[in-house]
This record gives C-alpha cells, structure tokens and sequence, in this order.
C-alpha cells in the first residue's frame, strides 16, 4: 500500500448529492478529518450549523463565547441565564402627581391592552415635569397579573366594597371607587382601555359624572395633542388632550424595560351607592349559535374523525362551537362556513381541541391567536402536535367516546366510579410520559 | 296604523319607550342611511310598545337618512330642530323632562362625527337614570324592572335587572332592524319643533381630517447583543414545549383532556 491519497469520485459525486439515497452513510464514513490531495487537512465548511425555523442555516458562533462544551447545551444554558436577568426597578418615592390606569382585567389577566395603556401613562408621566408616579386600579379578582413588570407604580386593587364582588356586572360600585380615588389622589390623567370589557363604559361614565369631556378612541396622543378616530373610522379629529383619555389598542407601547413597585394604596373611605343595576349572572348561549371568528371554545374536527354523530355529540355535550378543517368540509361532513384556516375562519377561541387534524400550514395561520391548542390525533410526528399545549395520542374514535360519557357524567351530576383514583393515575402516567 | 299590525309586537302600550335616532353614513360610500345601531334600537322599540314607540331626532333633519326609519312603521319622528353644531345633550334633557319615557334607547356610536358614545351617558347623568350599555334583548318589563339581555364579547349574555326609567344602548347583537318601506317613509310625519341650543364651541376648535392608515406594530427585538439578536431570530416558534400523552387508555386520556378544561373554565 502506498499513502498516496486517492481520490473516489463516485463517492464524491454522491456527498455533493444531498438527495443521494446513500448521502448519509458516505457522510458517516467520511465524517473523519479529511485529508486533500496533498494531505492537507481539509475542513468541511457544510457540516457545521443548524437549519433555523426558517429553513435558513444558522450558525451559532456564540457557542465558544458563553463556555459551553456543546452547541446545543451551550445554548440552553444561555437562555436559561437569560430568564433569570433582573429588570431595574423604576422607584417613585414621593409622586408630584399620578395618573391613573383603570384596567380591564378581562377573565383576571392584563391584557395586552391594559398593558399599552400603561405604557401610555408612562409616556405621559416622562412628558411631564416632575415625577409622577402611575396607578393601575385593578377592580375584581386577578389572575397572574404581573402589575409590576406592567408599570405599575402604585396600586388600588379591591375585589369587593362594602361586600358587593367587584367581578361580575356592577358599575355604579366602580364609579364609586374610581370617585373615591378622584378625590384622595386627584390623578392629573385618568386612562382608559377604549374596550368592550368594560374599560369604555366605565371611562365615559366617569367623564359624565366629573364633566369632563373625554377623548374617546385615541390612538396617539401626547401631553397637549391627541389624535382620535372617528365615526365608522373614517375620520381622525385632531384636539386637545383633555383629562379623561380611552385609548384604542396599540396606542403606545407597552412597559418592558423596568420592574415598577406596584406599592399598594389603600382608599380612605368609598361612597356607599345603593345600585339600580343588578348582575344576574350570565346566561347559558347556544355555541353552534355564537360565530367562529368569537367563539371561545372550539372542537374541531379533521380527517381523522371516523364518527360524526359521536363528535356533533361531544360539542353539544362540552358545550363547544364546532370548527373543521378543509378536509372534514370538502368532503361533506361539515358545512363550509365551519371551515378554521388560510380559505376559512381565523379564529381566537381561548381552547383550541383539534380532532384528527395533521396541522398543514393552511390551517395553523388560522389558529395562531387561539392560546390553548389540544390535540387528538393517531400521529405523533405531525405538525399540531408540535403547536399543542396538550397532546393525546390515540384513535379519535374512543377518545371522544370517553370524552362524551364524562361530560354527560358531569352533568347529570353523578361522577363516574373513582373518579380520583383515575385523575391520580393519569398524573402519575403523565409524569413518566 | 295599529298596534297589531305588528306581528312581533309584544304590545304594551302603556310602556314609553323613546328611540334616538341619528344619521347614519354607508361605510365605504359614505352615503346617508339609518345607522345600524340605532335601526336596531328603533326595532327593539317596535317590539316593546309598537307602533306607539317615539323616535326623537336632534338636528338639520337630512331627510334621506332620518326618513329610513319612518319606512319601518312608525308614523312621526320628534325634530328638534337645531343647529348641525349644537351640543344636543341639553336640548334632549329638556325634552324628556317635558315628556317622559320609561326606557330611552340609543346606538353605542353615531357613524359620523366625532362618535364618542357620550350622549347617553350624559343624558343619564343628568337626568339621574341608571344606563345599561351594549344590550342585545330586553326580555321583560314589569313592576316597574326590566330584565335586560346584555351582550358581552365572545357572543356571550348576561342578564340584567335594572329599575325604570332607564337609558340602554343597543349593541350589533341584537336582532337586525326590519327593512324600511318606501311609501310609509314618504307618508310619516316629520315636523320640526325649533328648538334654541348653543353652538359646541370647543369642538370648532378641532381638525377633522380623512383618517389615516395606522402604523402596524412590528416585532421589535430589543436585543443588546449580537447573540441575542441571533436567538431572536432563530427561536422556534411558541408551543414548543407541550404536553404529549402517549399511554394510558382512551379513559385517561380524555380525563387529562377534561382537567384542561375545566382548568381553563370553558366546561363548567
Ligand atoms: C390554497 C389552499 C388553502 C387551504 N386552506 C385551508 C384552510 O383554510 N383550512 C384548512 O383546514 N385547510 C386548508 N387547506 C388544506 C390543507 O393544506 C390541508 O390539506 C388540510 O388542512 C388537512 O386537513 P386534515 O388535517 O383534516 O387532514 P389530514 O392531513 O388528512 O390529517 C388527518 C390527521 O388525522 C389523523 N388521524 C387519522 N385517523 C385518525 C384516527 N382514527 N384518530 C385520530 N387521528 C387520526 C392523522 O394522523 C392525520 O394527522 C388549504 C390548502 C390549500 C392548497
């Protein structure tokens, strides 16, 4: 044997061939260094990186900077570091004057735009002279809501006033904090979501009762100037900023630079109100009534359904509105304007439960703002169970059987045999799974 | 024109129900119309008293638009007839003063102008009424209650209990106005009461312009480092890390189904 290097070219016509059905194993065996004719050691400049979400390559040259062995872990490890940084925190110890946030807190949670009208009052305070401090009022239970990563400065949270709960229906308690809140802080800017939960009612009724002519549907606005849409959007009135603003969405944009204090306040005394209005409480609605594009709770059903009065049962039995891919409608298991995705609905529901459905792209654009996605599907490589927060494997057929007795169980009231033993163990299934 | 000439009436002619009404423009032509909120109010007016409801217009009186609404059945419309830039809120106070209703119903906004939504709540205000916004249905009136349908996002309901009088304002859920008839539109009666009311000074003040596109929000990342800026850019998208249930019976699974949700309350 001499050492002179040979050259293969039928191996190196197959390694420039990334669709070679033999690529992979002549990349394992000459995965080695590689010598050149001349017995150089060549590197391989295509071996290196990974393809990003966007089927570009990317290569992390980060890896050698952060300490890592590994790319891979390297880069876990930063991220890790990343989540633990500490924002600065923003102090106001001796507030000149405050402006006041009143957020919607729909279902518990800031919103994303309670979050830009708190990011507009921190506009207005910078604007101002002197320090101004910004109070969220937060009226009825809260859920993780992170008030101080949101901007708050300081807080008047209350979830009842005078034993009356301040989370259903019941304005004219509000309008009596927020009057308590106008007397003891006397806020130079009272902001307002410009929403239908609760933050337009609310601001247009304060305006009415301090006679103060609001700016309603602001999009920009500054100390003295605001920009308004109006009727049917067509228009933009341009006027001065008065004292109570409702702020349309995206108004500013929202606190993520600062952690602020979210001290809270307490209010010296509120006004007693005997209410006209009474809550009693929402009403049961027919969801095949309530239009996809707001439904709250979707089931949807793809190819993979084999049963179709079992799932039109499991909808009417949870309560969900029906949604389907474009499989399930082109073959006329469901009407056309049921159809989810790119040709059909773009849906926001809260739950997402996707029967069979493989999750092609066309579909997911339609359900990018649905925030919970569960999954039923036989398949546990397709893309949906990629984008679920819940994945169930299995035959669609039984699961949603189950799915049905349990939700009639729960009606009638009666749980099925052990109900806790059971949950325990799909805990503990879960868990190893 | 009777009361019974409504199919749908639940005809309570004892109930005075008032409708404001407002010109309304086409979205994209921008031609008067009945406004599509207030058509509504107007319609639900229909249905709690007939043809008995009042419909009560502050303003020049644009014949096209305002005559729409007669064209539903109704026999007048009260004018006020005032300057285009009047405020109306005080014209409308003094009028339910004089002439009483038990329930005022009115859109959320006006489709022109400066549409702040505000004429209701002031009107409330001043005459000491309680206002319920955004209502779909009002389900019954009596000894002296209305159980009011409200509309909630999500095409979710809650009911209401409120005490009369009251001002209600009438969402896009509640059922479509019927649609109007040429000839009683020309028949109804439209005149005008003058009325004096001043000029809204301050509004004279603002610039009205045609409005303009608004900026889209972009995905800024804010990133310090050149390495950050490169995870942003190559992160995967959300949902990644999801829950995978890949044993266990068809019973466990739609158990671990069910938890969810129930956890999330969309199963009660
Ligand atoms: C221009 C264009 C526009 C489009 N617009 C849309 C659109 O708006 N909306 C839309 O949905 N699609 C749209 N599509 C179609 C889209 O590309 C997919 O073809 C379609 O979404 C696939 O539907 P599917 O997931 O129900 O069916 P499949 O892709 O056939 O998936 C069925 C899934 O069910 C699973 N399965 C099978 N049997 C069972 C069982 N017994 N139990 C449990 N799981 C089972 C399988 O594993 C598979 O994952 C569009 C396509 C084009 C070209």
């Amino acid at each position: 044997m001499t050492d002179i290097p040979r050259r293969d070219p039928r191996t190196e016509w197959i390694l420039r061939n990334r669709l070679h059905p033999q690529y992979d194993e002549m990349v394992a065996v000459n995965s080695g260094p590689v010598r050149g004719p001349t017995g150089l050691l060549r590197k391989n400049p295509h071996a290196v990186g990974f393809i990003g979400p966007n089927g570009i390559k990317r290569i992390d040259r980060s890896a050698g900077l952060t300490g890592g062995a590994g790319g891979l872990s390297s880069r876990a490890k930063g991220r890790s570091a990343q989540a633990e940084v500490e924002l600065p925190m923003h102090r106001v110890e001796q507030p000149d004057f405050y402006v006041a946030v009143v957020v919607d807190l729909a279902g518990g949670r800031l919103s994303s735009h309670d979050k830009d009208v708190l990011g507009q009052a921190h506009q207005l305070v910078k604007a101002a002279e002197g320090e101004g401090a910004v109070v969220a009022v937060a009226l009825g239970e809260a859920r993780e809501a992170n008030f101080d990563k949101a901007g708050a400065d300081r807080m008047v949270h209350l979830t009842e006033v005078y034993g009356q709960s301040l989370t259903g229906y019941c304005p004219e308690h509000k309008l009596a904090v927020l009057e308590a809140v106008e007397s003891e802080l006397a806020p130079r800017y009272w902001l307002f979501p410009d929403s239908v939960h609760g933050g337009a009612d609310l601001g247009s009724r304060l305006a009415a009762r301090l006679s103060e002519r609001p700016v309603v549907h602001a999009w920009q606005v500054d100390a003295d100037h605001s920009v308004c849409r109006g009727g049917s959007q067509l228009t933009d009135w341009h006027r001065p900023t008065a004292r109570v603003i409702l702020l349309a969405e995206e108004c500013a944009l929202p606190i993520d630079e600062t952690r602020h204090e979210a001290k809270p306040i307490e209010l010296a005394s509120i006004p007693k109100v005997t209410p006209r209005i009474e809550d009693l409480g929402q009403v049961e609605v027919d969801p095949s009534k309530i239009a996809l594009g707001e439904a709250e709770f979707i089931l949807s059903a793809g190819n993979g359904v084999r049963d179709w009065s079992q799932f039109h049962e499991v909808a009417t039995a949870l309560g969900a509105t029906e949604g389907a891919s474009r499989v399930a409608v082109d073959d006329g298991n469901m009407p056309r304007f049921r159809q989810v995705g790119a040709t059909g609905t773009w849906v926001t529901a809260r739950v997402y439960v996707a029967v069979g459905i493989s999750g092609a792209i066309q579909h997911m654009q339609g359900i990018g703002r649905c925030d919970k996605v569960v999954a039923i599907n036989l398949d546990d490589g397709c893309d949906m169970i990629k984008r679920a927060d819940l994945s169930v494997i299995g035959n669609s057929q039984g699961i949603l059987g189950e799915l049905l007795r349990l939700a009639e169980s729960r009606q009638s009231g009666t749980e099925l045999e052990s109900p806790k033993a059971t949950a325990e163990s799909t805990e503990e299934d879960r868990h190893v799974a | 024109m009777s009361p019974d000439s409504f199919p749908n009436s639940f005809s309570n002619p004892d109930l005075k129900v008032a409708s404001l009404i407002s010109v309304g423009q086409h979205p994209k032509s921008g031609r008067a119309r009945r406004a599509s909120q207030d058509a509504r109010a107007v319609e639900l007016g229909l249905k709690m008293a007939g043809s008995s409801s009042r419909l009560i217009h502050v303003g020049g009186g644009d014949e096209t638009g305002l005559r729409q609404y007669l064209g539903m059945g109704l026999p007048e419309i009260t004018l006020l007839e005032a300057d285009g830039r009047a405020d109306a809120v005080p014209i409308l106070v003094r009028h339910l003063k004089e002439q009483p209703a038990d329930i005022v119903l009115t859109g959320i906004h006006a489709e022109r102008g400066e549409a702040s939504g505000m004429v209701p709540y002031l009107l409330a205000e001043y005459l000491g009424w309680p206002i319920v916004p955004r209502i779909a249905d009002i389900q019954k009136v009596e000894e002296g209650f209305a159980e009011v349908l409200q509309a909630l996002p999500r095409g979710q309901r809650r009911l209401l209990r409120v005490s009369l009088p009251f001002i209600a304002t009438v969402d896009n859920a509640a059922p479509d106005a019927r649609q109007y008839a040429f000839g009683p539109a020309r028949r109804g009666l439209m005149d005008g009461v003058a009325v004096d009311a001043p000029v809204d000074e301050t509004r004279l003040e603002w610039q009205e312009s045609p409005a303009k596109p608004r900026p889209k929000r972009l995905n800024v990342v804010k990133a310090k480092s050149a390495a950050d800026r490169f995870k942003a850019a190559t992160a995967k998208p959300q949902g990644q890390g999801g829950k995978v249930i890949r044993d266990g019976t068809d019973r466990e699974k739609a158990e671990a189904i069910m938890e969810l949700l129930i956890a999330e309350g969309v199963v009660r």
